[in-house]
């Protein structure tokens, strides 16, 4: 018999019971909760009397909706302001742990999970929102769930849930100069696609992978779900113990060594068979933009939009040609040549003290270019904020024009006051450039946080080390 | 939730790829908090020339007339016809609800996305996967017959061409059938293993106890 992968045995680890019918009922070891997918989910908890099974697994945080301007304490809209007062409801109400709107932790919830060693390896983690894959840099077993899961969660602590296939994306040799984790997970979407992990748990793996800090690390399982995975994860090392050592929520004593004793166990036996595997060669991966309205849809800064009358498949030709109509770009232009309206910095995707310290060592000593409308940087949490303006970094950003704001999801899905306008064009270090992402109409560029910078200061696109 | 057995419906085509949880239901109706009358808004960005709000009136807002839910031949569809990857991005089952509310039962397209597909069936929409070439003389067929229907059969799992009764099957997982068939309380039913739940706790604390404290 074959060994186990990683997931096999996060997997059997979690395992409560196999039923006749082909299910399985897994276990969550972590839960959690923000104000947009949970409302109807603490409604139906207590429409139906039922108990919440174990609040102490559970962690709340507003941050889709709250305004991340630094003079607003208060939410405006009246509809978000309902939505994040609903959370504060339910949280006491049910005895949930809640870092609020006033709290110093407050943030995006997975910048949070790992910041407060919230998120262990080893363990189960699910919440309301697709990036929850996020937590798998750590050896975890992380997904997002749909609100009637969020439910499930709340009331039993399992779910029911078959077993996925193995898919290990392995990244060998190194990377070159300037080549980020941004640029890696976007190449790997466009090498698979944005469907081509659907149904698998990916494995990451490789040199280039395991020389990735932690923070890149999460970049890349940030955007699992965007290659079509909902769970993408890597085996824990001492960089993944290094980091969560000493954090609030992380085991103390005896216990944690216990606990890091256990995740060695974490990695892929040598003999384990995955269903797919893909290899890339880290050396030819270079900085990378999307040009459409996928995540698939990507190239290199040194190329030019692609023209789909190349493209054989008729479907794909038709999104193609859609995708530039709505982007507002032509076959043929150079990347480097399309001009730029604004620029954001943030997400759960790139929004960590690294990605700040990228961006700043970009913008440090320049202006961001006149062209440029608007340029925010949204730290990802407070203590990542707090970090940021004890190094000075803030400082940087401030003095070369950028705008410095409070923690949130802010311009990634423009829930709150943060959005394009029709036709704006934004780079931007979040997730999802799909039609209206950042606002109805928004041109969404995705990019690691050092070309984000880069195009601020030159108002198109370039290389960093050309500036 | 609707238990789903026999279904029959004119279908709508959406013909275009990786049509994303953002484009089903665009952000600013997920401030809401509870999980109907999503309807009206579903494709809002699509289907509307300007820009919508929640708790807007929407019967007055100017249409697409380009966008194929405002075509006066697909009107009552409560069957949708897609492509790839349908339902992709973001984690939202609020998609699935303003797809209810609006009227659709099932969806049919060569693959789905996987958070989209197991919300829809929480909330009884049947997902149906064919291959690609069934897809696609679908998409013909509704093209060309105004008021094309089809009868979803669930327990059989088949799908008849009302027009000339030809019939295609499809694969679905049993769980996923029972818990349509019979609108299962899926809650009710994990609570029903509640003690191999406690044992399952019991014994990982051992184990693992800094899960637990």
């Amino acid at each position: 018999m074959s060994g186990k992968t990683l997931y096999d045995k996060l997997w059997d680890q979690h395992l409560v019971h196999d039923d006749p019918n082909g299910t399985s009922l897994i276990y969550i070891d972590r839960h959690l909760v923000h104000e947009v997918t949970s409302p109807q989910a603490f409604e139906g908890l207590h429409l139906a009397g039922r108990k919440f099974w174990r609040t102490d697994s559970t962690i709340a945080v507003p941050d889709h909706n709250v305004p991340t301007t630094v003079d607003s304490a208060t939410v405006d809209d009246p509809v978000s302001r309902l939505q994040i007062q609903t959370l504060d409801q339910n949280c006491s109400h049910f005895g949930v742990t809640q870092f609020g709107m006033s709290d110093p932790r407050q943030g995006i919830v997975h910048i949070i999970g790992p910041e407060q060693g919230i998120t262990l390896p080893g363990m189960t983690i699910v919440c309301g929102d697709s990036h929850t894959s996020t937590h798998g840099a750590f050896g975890a077993l992380a997904f997002g769930i749909g609100t009637s899961e969020v439910e499930h969660v709340m009331a039993t602590q399992c779910l029911i849930s078959t077993k996925s296939r193995n898919m290990r994306i392995r990244v060998d040799g190194r990377l070159n100069h300037g080549v980020t984790a941004k640029d890696v997970v976007l190449s790997i979407i466009g090498k698979i696609g944005t469907a081509g992990g659907t149904g698998y748990a990916i494995e990451f793996a490789g040199k280039v992978i395991e020389s990735l800090s932690m923070e890149g690390r999460m970049t890349v399982c940030n955007m699992t779900i965007e290659a079509g995975a909902r769970a993408g994860m890597i085996r824990p090392d001492q960089k993944t113990i290094d980091y969560i050592k000493g954090r609030p929520y992380a085991p103390k004593g005896e216990m944690w060594e216990r606990a890091v004793a256990s995740w060695s166990e974490l990695v892929s036996d040598d003999d384990a068979v995955f269903d797919k595997e893909v290899v890339i060669n880290g050396a030819e991966i270079r900085p990378k933009i999307t040009w459409g309205t996928s995540p698939e849809m990507v190239v290199d800064l040194d190329k030019s939009v692609p023209d789909p009358s190349q493209e054989p498949d008729p479907i794909k030709q038709e999104g193609m040609q859609r995708a530039l109509e709505y982007m507002g770009l032509e076959p043929g232009t150079p990347m480097t040549s399309v001009p730029l309206d604004l620029v954001f910095i943030g997400s759960c995707t790139n929004s960590r003290i690294e990605d700040l310290r990228e961006a700043a060592s970009v913008a440090k000593g320049r202006k961001v270019s006149p062209d440029i409308k608007q340029a925010l940087v949204v730290p990802g949490s407070g203590l990542v904020k707090r970090q940021a303006e004890e190094e000075g970094l803030h400082r940087v950003f401030i003095d070369a024009g950028f705008e410095w704001r409070n923690p949130g999801c802010s311009m990634c899905l423009a829930m709150n006051a943060d959005q394009l306008k029709p036709k704006e064009r934004c780079a931007s270090t979040s997730n999802r450039n799909f039609e209206g992402r950042q606002g109805q109409g928004g041109r969404t560029h995705l990019v690691s946080p050092a070309m984000a910078a880069a195009a601020a200061i030159a108002g198109h696109f370039t290389d960093p080390a050309s500036l | 939730m609707e238990k789903f057995n026999v279904h029959e419906g004119i279908v709508l085509p959406l013909d275009r790829a990786n049509v994303d949880t953002d484009a089903i239901i665009p952000k600013q109706f997920l401030k809401s908090i509870k999980r109907t009358g999503f309807g009206p808004n579903l494709f809002d960005e699509w289907r509307y020339l300007d820009h919508g709000e929640p708790d807007q009136d929407n019967s007055s807002r100017p249409l697409n007339p380009d966008f194929v839910l405002n075509q006066p031949r697909y009107e009552g569809a409560s069957i949708l016809l897609a492509r790839d990857n349908f339902g992709c991005g973001s984690s939202r089952e609020h998609a699935p609800w303003a797809l209810l509310d609006y009227g659709f039962r099932c969806i049919i397209a060569p693959s789905f996305a996987d958070i989209f597909f197991n919300n829809c069936f929480k909330n009884g929409i049947l997902p149906v996967v064919l291959d690609t070439e069934a897809i696609d003389s679908l998409f013909i067929r509704v093209e060309k017959t105004p008021g094309f229907s089809l009868r979803v059969d669930l327990p059989k799992q088949t799908i008849t061409i009302l027009e000339d009764r030809s019939v295609a099957s499809f694969e679905i997982d049993g769980f996923q059938k029972d818990a349509l068939l019979q609108g299962l309380d899926d809650i009710g039913m994990t609570l029903a293993k509640a003690d191999l739940i406690r044992n399952y706790e019991e014994t990982r604390r051992k184990i693992a106890p800094w899960l637990f404290s």
